[in-house]
């Protein structure tokens, strides 16, 4: 199993370490700054989709459908080589950011969306009664409510986000990855398949797995709360 | 942009229209096959982690765990890797056929197999949820009525559960055509792959030699329109379905 077992091929794991300390290094680094474009993107379109101006919401509907309808791969290949082959090219990282943080923007703006409509409207029209300005309504009395719905399916998109960071390999990126399978396969270093798959592998479990259950153990619980306040209106009804 | 005719020339190209046609085609059947295993696989995967509760199957369910939570917590590329170097393939795939020579052929089916492990995990999911929102009483009814185990899921859970998970189904296949093109960082089978193979060559094709901008945004651009228009009219579907299914609910 390609020393699976040869001490020789571990021995030369920890001697590379440095290799996958780098590779963690710039998934997170992509990961994090291509986080704060989606969350950026992510809020603006997903405060245009329920604004309830027609213009507004026509304009993120797009931007969410072509993102969401086409592979990230693609939109990477098409970012690096539009900037290369126009000569502004800003790097293998900038162009990582970019269309990372393109890409997840769309799902952040839709799970943004689904949160902000799952407050009843009747909100916002108390708020608004209540004298609040467009910036307190959503501050006071919106985002505190929905930002329970709002978590679970942000960590999910955050967990796709890092598993995506993998697509740089296309574009000759230096993410984890991208730098594990040239360690494994360089002239030096080679050969040492499957130590080398089970270190990344840990490595990309370790930061996803708490990430994506937290998510999941969140949404039970709050679907179980919904059940329960569901059963006590209906008790109370009867 | 005068290079924008030149690129735009390509299109007329009969060779290159075939090139990118027979790539969509082998997009949609890697990724219809996938998702078809995945779900035999998920299917008995989110069985075992569901009712594998009895104390000398329980092992079962654990596996069934771990397999789901490691394939959900991996990327996708990196089972691709895996399964170049780790997975055998039968004989019978070692040979030219589909137009592909026997070289991508074997890449062919390393590649479709990781994509059928991954996807099984994220199916693995989404049955588990058809069979939780499946009430409890249709199990103990089929047991008043002397089903067995097997009988129960095969005759009553399973057929509610396929019927309640369309939609998610067809939106899981949105995602599958999308992820076919991480089959591009391997071999030149798929849309994509064709798309980059194109680019890189086309200052043959174009009469300028020379690659433009242009070039980038038309072919690209023909790839994403294409990518668009198949998951859109899906997503519409779905979208019309989950109207229908609160309709009827």
């Amino acid at each position: 199993m390609s020393g699976l077992f040869s001490p020789r091929a571990w021995n030369k794991i920890w001697i590379y370490k440095g290799t996958f300390l780098v590779g963690l290094l710039n998934t997170m680094k992509t990961a994090v700054v291509a986080l704060l474009i989606a969350l950026t993107l992510g809020i603006i379109f997903g405060l245009m989709a329920t604004s309830g101006k027609k213009l507004l919401k026509a304009i993120s509907r797009v931007y969410v459908e072509i993102i969401q309808n086409t592979p990230i791969l693609l939109q990477m290949c098409f970012l690096y080589y539009a900037l290369a082959f126009s000569g502004h090219s800003p790097g293998i990282i900038v162009t990582g950011f970019l269309a990372l943080g393109i890409y997840t923007g769309a799902y952040m703006a839709e799970v943004i969306r689904t949160g902000i409509e799952s407050v009843p409207k009747g909100q916002f029209e108390a708020a608004a009664a209540q004298g609040f300005g467009y910036v307190g309504q959503m501050y006071y009395i919106i985002i505190p409510q929905s930002i329970k719905v709002i978590l679970p399916p942000m960590t999910n998109v955050i967990v796709n986000m890092i598993k995506n960071t993998s697509c740089l390999y296309i574009v000759g990126g230096a993410d984890l990855l991208s730098l594990t399978y040239s360690f494994v396969t360089g002239e030096n270093t080679g050969g040492s398949y499957a130590p080398a798959y089970i270190v990344c592998g840990i490595i990309f479990f370790l930061i996803c797995f708490p990430l994506s259950s937290f998510a999941s153990m969140w949404e039970t619980s709050l679907k179980k709360r919904e059940q329960k306040v569901f059963q006590n209106n209906a008790l109370k009804e009867a | 942009m005068s290079t924008l005719g030149a690129s735009l020339s390509m299109l007329k190209n009969p060779a290159i229209i075939n090139f990118i046609f027979q790539g969509v085609l082998f997009t949609l059947i890697i990724s219809v096959v996938a998702v078809l295993f995945s779900i035999l696989i998920g299917t008995i995967l989110a069985l075992l982690r569901n009712y594998c509760t009895g104390k000398r199957v329980r092992v079962f369910k654990y596996l069934s765990v771990a397999y789901i939570e490691i394939f959900r917590n991996t990327p996708l590329l990196f089972w691709i890797f895996i399964c170049l170097v780790f997975c055998p393939v039968p004989g019978f795939v070692d040979q030219p056929m589909f137009g592909l020579s026997s070289v991508n052929n074997k890449l062919l089916f390393k590649a479709a197999v990781a994509l059928i492990l991954y996807t099984s995990g994220v199916i693995a999911e989404i049955v588990r949820g058809g069979l939780n929102s499946v009430p409890s009483g249709q199990i103990e009814a089929g047991h008043s009525q002397g089903f067995r185990m097997v009988q129960i899921m095969w005759y009553i859970v399973l057929p509610q559960t396929f019927k309640a998970i369309v939609p998610t189904l067809l939106s899981q296949v949105i995602t599958t055509i999308k992820d076919s093109s991480f089959l591009a960082n391997v071999a030149i089978i798929e849309l994509m792959a064709r798309t980059k193979q194109i680019l890189s060559a086309a200052n043959r094709y174009n009469g300028t030699n020379s690659i433009n901008v242009s070039d980038v945004f038309v072919l690209f651009g023909v790839a994403a329109l294409i990518y668009f228009i198949i998951n859109f009219s899906l997503s519409m579907t779905v979208r019309s379905m989950q109207k229908e299914g609160v309709l009827n609910g």
